[in-house]
């Protein structure tokens, strides 16, 4: 059996997402091999080849593959397909946009989201916003798996060494072509791997508000998040998003702040180890999942746990 | 030009499931049913670009039970100019779906196809991408912002870290993110207009498709429940019991 992991990065990065799925794919057993599908991605290969438990790197490198395009990622997965039993892909928005594209291609079902391996063709994956857990048999002889980077504690980075393999580009689609991207610049820990993770909702009230959360967030080393109401009603960008249509993340320690707590946020959130809650509303459905819970006035009580940290 | 929109029929976003006690699936008797949010969300932008001229028939179609009409009726009360419903009361899992979808397309000809990013039941994000590898057409999924002009779409999409915008050669797919409009209420005169539009039903078995499902669910069971956590009565307390009894900062 052997397995093919398909890496998430930026053409100069490995993402940290691809050691989660590394971790799935150990969990398996048998063979992992690493496809790093970019443009001018040796680096990237070379770190795929660190990390823990990788039998093999597969690198293919070509133009046509520098903006991770899903009709041309696909196209390079199943040109290297034959012999695999597994194929994962982390569930970020990349893997997301490439994973069923490769399945339907290959006729078989995709499984999304795994937070945990059975067997080698059963896996656990959650369903209606978190609020249950399916535990599903594939009968495929291929399996396309998505997993959630958060199911799975991520290999070590260093300490492999497997070999480097390049392998040939395919052509381009000509379907799509890449315009261009504006990301949002940031200095804290990104949000889907951060240790602690601030959140702010609707109660902040304003865009200016928001920045309160900043000393908070410096203090404990967090990354900033957001719910739903707060992303539309434009106090924080939409790449801050925690929920079932955002992030999922699972941190250490998670404080929502003027988050009432609707399923679909709790859904991105509730594995968090420890989660606090600070709310004026001692009825809001957050303190259902906090464990610790203070309700308060946030303009007062944030301030107050800055200075008290 | 037509776009086709799928929809899909799915527990209300509002409503918290149970798992049933043998473990089996979700209880979904007796509670209340609604178009899928991102698949309002496609319906609207179909309707959007129709108004603007750029589209000159929208056609909603989805696949499942009889009851699936409402939703049909829903899209259209929104702005669809027809509907049809690939009718089975078999499980329906997202290939399956996506093939289905690809015999209405092959059928009907369209530009473009409009899908919700992920249906809230299952979760899965898979349909809209898979039936643009059964057409061999591209994709640009989670879009924010669709603008369609001269045999292309211009889209841009929600992705980790931020925006980033594709082009692609019609005819397309595009699946919805939350933010790329606001559907509009549907109003009583809508309501009953739509009433009077086409609705064609179809069989899997008339479109030639083989819907048996590839993966089997075993068990559905609930999600480990955490402890039941304290209200602190100050920030002191807080950050005392972070300190010494969660030992988190």
């Amino acid at each position: 059996m052997t397995i093919l992991v398909i890496a998430e990065h930026d053409n100069a990065h490995l993402k940290g997402a691809t050691l989660n799925t590394i971790a799935a794919a150990a969990k398996i057993g048998g063979d992992i091999h690493v496809l790093v599908a970019g443009n001018g991605a040796q680096a990237v290969a070379d770190q795929a080849a660190k990390a823990a438990g990788v039998a093999k790197v597969l690198l293919a490198d070509a133009p046509q593959l520098a903006d991770g395009l899903a009709e041309n990622v696909a196209a390079q997965v199943l040109d290297i397909a034959g012999g695999y039993s597994h194929i994962l892909f982390p569930a970020t928005a990349s893997g997301k946009n490439v994973a069923p594209r490769v399945a339907a291609k290959l006729d078989v079902a995709q499984l999304s989201d795994i937070i945990a391996v059975e067997s080698a063709d059963t896996f656990q994956r959650p369903i209606y916003a978190g609020n249950a857990i399916a535990t599903v048999q594939s009968s495929d002889a291929v399996k396309v798996i998505t997993v959630r980077t958060t199911g799975f504690d991520a290999v070590a980075a260093e300490g492999g060494s497997a070999a480097v393999e390049s392998v040939g580009a395919v052509a381009d689609s000509g379907l799509s072509s890449f315009v261009g991207r504006e990301v949002a610049k940031s200095d804290r820990p990104e949000l889907a791997g951060a240790a602690v993770v601030v959140s702010g909702g609707r109660g902040m009230g304003s865009a200016e508000n928001f920045k309160l959360l900043e000393p908070l967030a410096d203090k404990l080393g967090a990354a900033l998040g957001a719910s739903r109401a707060a992303v539309d009603a434009g106090y924080a960008p939409n790449d801050w998003q925690v929920g079932q249509t955002g992030k999922i993340v699972a941190p250490q320690l998670y404080v929502a702040i003027g988050i009432s707590g609707a399923i679909q946020h709790l859904a991105g959130m509730k594995d968090s180890k420890v989660i606090v809650a600070i709310n004026k509303d001692a009825e809001a459905p957050i303190f259902g999942v906090a464990d610790y819970g203070l309700v308060a006035d946030l303009f007062t009580a944030v301030p107050e746990l800055v200075a008290a940290l | 030009m037509k776009v086709l929109v799928p929809v899909k029929r799915v527990v209300d976003y509002n409503v918290k499931v149970r798992v049933k006690s043998d473990q089996s699936g979700v209880d979904i008797a007796n509670v209340k049913m609604s178009m899928n949010p991102f698949d309002e969300i496609a319906v609207e932008e179909a309707t959007r670009l129709k108004e603007k001229g750029v589209v000159t028939e929208v056609i909603a179609v989805s696949c499942g039970v009889a009851q699936s009409q409402e939703t049909l009726r829903t899209a259209m009360a929104i702005g669809a100019d027809r509907g049809a419903l690939v009718q089975t009361d078999a499980e329906l899992q997202p290939l399956a779906v996506a093939k289905l979808l690809k015999a209405l397309v092959d059928k009907e000809q369209p530009q473009l196809v409009i899908l919700g990013k992920q249906a809230i039941d299952d979760d899965a994000n898979q349909t809209g991408q898979m039936l643009a590898a059964l057409l061999g057409w591209p994709q640009a999924t989670f879009a924010s912002k669709v603008e369609v002009a001269d045999g292309k779409a211009t889209v841009t999409r929600e992705v980790d870290g931020g925006l980033e915008t594709l082009s692609l050669t019609l005819p397309a797919i595009v699946t919805t993110d939350l933010r790329l409009n606001e559907p509009r209420y549907v109003t009583l005169p809508n309501i009953m207009k739509a009433k009077k539009k086409q609705l064609d039903v179809l069989t899997p078995e008339e479109l030639g498709v083989d819907v048996t499902p590839r993966l089997k669910t075993l068990k559905v069971s609930e999600p480990p429940a955490r402890s039941a956590g304290i209200i602190v009565p100050d920030v002191a307390t807080l950050v005392d019991k972070l300190k010494n009894e969660a030992k988190v900062v």
